[in-house]
């Protein structure tokens, strides 16, 4: 079967993708990202105790050993040792990935339930008010700094109104969260039949998780406008009009259906995105997840942790553009050939 | 004469430019369309007989601009219906079979479920009796092995045959009085341009169907055609039965228009 056949095409990629970009990582960190013994060592150190500190770090080897030892551990799922936490990078990229994902997938659904409806909206009353209005939206929300839109919102919300809670993470300071099941803080909270913490999390969420979506909404608003225009001026919708059918089936099952295809590509960038840990976003939310991680990798020469996070995202695209393909073969029958 | 089904009455209008100006496409076009009777409509390219058969059924171009003119059906002025009941006139009592049918049909839906769709519109009654009835249609039409053809997607249906399931659908699954094609033949091989001329006229006979059919070929208007509408820049030349066009042609235009016929004829 087609959709088999190409599942596994995909999958087989894998391989040399991670190769790659692991090789590029690799060197290009240590090329490029300094030295981290000088991080490590104090000021006053004698050459005797950097050169300790080099073999502890595991950077006194010639580097293509260094890059095989990598190899040989990344095949046995180690990815090495960080830096700065002292804890094994797959355990910190499996502790902070719930954190991204959470806030991720809330943004990432406000971007497609407020987003295709818009754009379906402004394609519909074309050059009319509502497109007016959407394309206003989708412009500002394209064009300004999501960090910005971030701070207005913490500022108005937050601040001024006293609504929602302060940039401080997943949960209040203070609060514990709870015992871990999936890292989802929403779902552990209803598993421990928490409520009130549950609340907490989800107010917690609220201003990042809507500063993405609206970044998010405003690029699929668009998107979603500009291929319905172009269904809608279709012969095929001329038909499904010249035979009775209703506007609500001609737009959102003749017209949204076609729509949808570069709606799915464009997610597919945009999950990939996401998912790798928005790093101004986390950074003033105080969010605990991915970007932060990768952002205080860079800032320590950490580069186990680097390479670690680099061929986390890289995966993630892989496995984002195998989901679109997917959705692709569901939604279009002409490639199902 | 009988009361026509259809009548366009002095219907005018251009399309606006970019640059807001008006550019006039129709000039006081008025014909009659007698119940039973198949009419052609005719003339060269341009010439206006696409806007004028999507006027009909309100589907012209957002651009055209409408300025005088009136097109009664059933005793009402077209022009003058609500959104609402334009719908109702759609599909149910006028229908339109277009020139590209591969285009016409949706590329993400399977035949079948097109044609199912405008039969639970159009008649109501569950999915299943409603899948029976398009694949019905379909073998009407004479679609081999019908059952296997509703399940396809018109990527992969033939040209003729995706004409075959465009015509099912417009006067099959649909039941109008009025039927309208526009160039349901041009861009086929021509054998199965007859092949499908002969089944819109078979349709038509069984049906008791009033057809409007706008056509380049003048052998086809002369084997199959009733009455003749000859249209040539934005106007109607001349209109007559079918054999006073071709015996006793009054205009200059209509003359040139079947010489050149003939000549084609005389070449192929
Ligand atoms: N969307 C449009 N915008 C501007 N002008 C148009 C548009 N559609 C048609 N026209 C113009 O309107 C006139 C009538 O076009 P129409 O399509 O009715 O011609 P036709 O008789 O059907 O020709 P053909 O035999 O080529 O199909 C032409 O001059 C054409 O250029
Ligand atoms: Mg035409």
């Amino acid at each position: 079967m087609a959709l088999a056949r190409m599942i596994l095409q995909r999958l087989l990629w894998v391989l040399p993708v991670a190769f790659g970009v692991v090789t590029i990582t690799f060197f290009a960190a240590r090329v490029l990202g300094g030295d981290p013994t000088e991080l490590y060592a104090p000021p006053e150190a004698t050459d005797e105790l950097r050169a300790q500190i080099r073999a502890q770090l595991g950077l006194a080897d010639p580097l293509w050993k260094q890059y095989l030892a990598y190899l040989a551990a990344l095949a046995r799922f180690d990815f090495g040792t960080s830096f700065t936490t002292g804890e094994s990078v797959g355990a910190d990229l499996s502790a902070r990935l719930p954190a991204t994902l959470e806030l991720g997938l809330v943004g990432l659904v406000i971007g497609i339930l407020a987003g295709i409806p818009l754009g379906v909206l402004a394609a519909v009353n074309r050059e009319r008010w509502p497109d007016f209005l959407v394309r206003g939206v989708t412009l500002s929300g394209m064009a300004l700094p999501q960090f910005w839109i971030g701070l207005v919102l913490i500022s108005i919300f937050f601040v001024q109104l006293r609504l929602l809670p302060g940039p401080v993470g997943r949960l209040p300071i203070g609060v514990a969260p709870p015992p871990p099941v999936t890292g989802f803080l929403l779902l552990d909270a209803a598993f421990a039949g928490d409520w009130v913490l549950w609340r907490m999390a989800a107010m917690q969420l609220v201003l990042p998780g809507v500063t993405l979506g609206l970044t998010t909404l405003a690029t699929v608003a668009r998107v979603t406008r500009a291929a319905m225009v172009e269904a809608l001026q279709s012969d095929y919708i001329r038909t499904a009009i010249a035979m009775g059918h209703g506007r609500g089936m001609v737009w959102f099952r003749y017209g949204l259906r076609n729509a949808l295809l570069p709606v799915v590509t464009l997610l597919g960038g945009v999950a990939g995105h996401i998912f790798g840990g928005a790093v101004l976003l986390e950074s003033i939310f105080g969010w605990p997840g991915l970007g932060q991680y990768a952002l205080q990798a860079i800032d320590h020469s950490d580069f186990a942790a680097l390479q670690g996070f680099v061929l986390y995202a890289s995966l993630l695209y892989v496995l984002a553009f195998l989901l679109v393909d997917i959705l692709y073969l569901l939604i279009d029958p002409r490639m199902r050939a | 004469m009988t009361v026509p089904l259809l009548r366009v009455d002095g219907l005018g209008g251009a399309f606006r430019r970019r640059d807001g100006g008006l550019t006039p496409v129709l000039h006081d076009v008025s014909f009659a369309l007698q119940p039973g009777c198949i009419t052609a409509v005719v003339g060269e390219t341009g010439s206006g007989k696409s806007l004028t058969a999507l006027t009909i059924l309100g589907l012209q171009p957002s651009a055209f601009v409408r300025r005088s003119g009136r097109i009664l059906f059933a005793g009402q002025d077209l022009l003058a219906l609500p959104p609402s009941a334009m719908r109702a006139v759609r599909g149910r009592r006028i229908s339109m079979v277009f020139q590209d049918a591969r285009a016409a049909l949706n590329p993400v839906f399977s035949v079948g479920a097109q044609l199912a769709d405008v039969h639970r519109l159009q008649h109501g009654g569950s999915a299943r009796a409603a899948w029976d009835a398009a694949v019905e249609a379909l073998r009407r039409v004479r679609i081999p092995e019908a059952e296997r053809r509703a399940r396809q997607y018109p990527h992969e249906f033939s040209g003729g045959m995706a004409q075959r399931a465009m015509i099912a659908m417009a006067a099959l699954v649909c039941t109008p009085a009025l039927l309208i094609l526009d160039e349901p033949t041009t861009g086929l091989d021509v054998t199965i341009q007859s092949d499908i001329m002969e089944l819109i006229v078979e349709l038509c006979r069984d049906r008791g169907l009033t057809a409007c059919l706008i056509t380049h070929d003048l052998g086809v208007v002369a084997e199959s055609c009733e009455e003749v509408v000859v249209m040539n820049a934005g106007r109607v030349v001349e209109t007559g039965t079918t054999e006073a066009i071709f015996t006793r042609p009054q205009q200059p235009y209509t003359r040139r228009l079947l010489a050149a016929s003939r000549l084609d004829a005389a070449a192929a």
